[in-house]
């Protein structure tokens, strides 16, 4: 979908419009906390395994908790931002408190191997299919 | 300050499309927040995904820009299944006064914040002022 443009601007602006069509589709089900629930969540197939990628920017790490059980992943943490003292702040839109949220995702996973990752204020979730949960191709006999 | 406050999602904002792009490329606006003390300004911006590399800050009459690219690359291979929110560049100006150094302007990135630190020029420091008698 979203190779094959020798342009990367036409690339980008492909791979924007594929966003927007999946923009809160009911894919992850009314199992998940209600679509709008913080942090934003986007989430791609990799072949037979998903990647969820969550907006979290300016958080530490140690402040992230990721559970998973079963084919439910909970992703749950605080965001603090301190001012110095002595400020005048002329502009605040950023935020700061606490979040818990919970995917349900509509495939078997095997939990014990979900990795993480945070880089650049992204958090990125592995999340593998279950072994047992793949197409198997069926032979004629 | 409330630090048990539940968080909230920020829809992202599209950058004015004051210009006409030739592309119809999104561009977004990095939620900002700036403070000043005595000797410096401080603006710090929400840029997820954008790593060092990718960023640009610019002086130009005035103006400071402050742009951020996200590297593509890293999508590759990857087919959307459902999104909550999108991706695309970051950009935002802001007029700066000249009481700024502008030539000490210091940029820091860390988990997709970039906090940029711009000291006052020496003139604009407050001064207390004596009041002598006469």
């Amino acid at each position: 979908m979203v190779m094959g443009y020798a342009d990367p601007f036409e690339t980008l602006f492909a791979f924007q419009r594929a966003l927007e069509n999946r923009f809160a589709s009911d894919w992850l089900g009314t199992t998940t906390a209600s679509s709008g629930a913080y942090p934003p969540v986007n989430v791609f197939q990799q072949g037979d395994d998903l990647v969820a990628i969550v907006e979290l920017p300016g958080v530490n790490k140690e402040d992230l908790n990721i559970q998973a059980k079963g084919n439910t992943i909970r992703v749950a943490g605080s965001k603090s931002i301190d001012y110095p003292e002595d400020v005048s702040l002329h502009r605040r839109e950023r935020l700061s408190g606490v979040f818990d949220r919970t995917l349900v995702v509509p495939m078997q996973v095997n939990p014990e191997a979900i990795k993480a990752e945070y880089n650049d204020g992204l958090l990125a979730l592995f999340i593998p299919r279950a072994e047992q949960d793949k197409p198997k191709s069926i032979q004629i006999s | 300050m409330a630090e048990d406050r539940e968080l909230q999602v920020q829809e992202k904002r599209e950058v004015d499309k004051a210009q006409e792009q030739t592309r119809p490329l999104r561009a977004f606006l990095p939620t900002a927040d700036i403070y000043e003390t005595e000797d410096v300004l401080t603006l710090i911006l929400e840029m997820p995904g954008v790593d060092r590399s990718n960023i640009d800050v610019n002086v130009d009459g005035g103006m400071l820009t402050i742009e951020g690219r996200i590297d593509f690359n890293k999508y590759e291979g990857l087919q959307p299944v459902y999104s909550e929110y999108n991706i695309g560049p970051y950009r935002r100006s802001f007029r700066i006064s000249n009481r700024i150094d502008q030539d000490k302007i210091k940029a820091e990135m860390r988990d997709g914040v970039i906090t940029l630190t711009l000291p006052k020029a020496e003139e604009a420091k407050p001064r207390r002022i004596e009041v002598t008698s006469g």
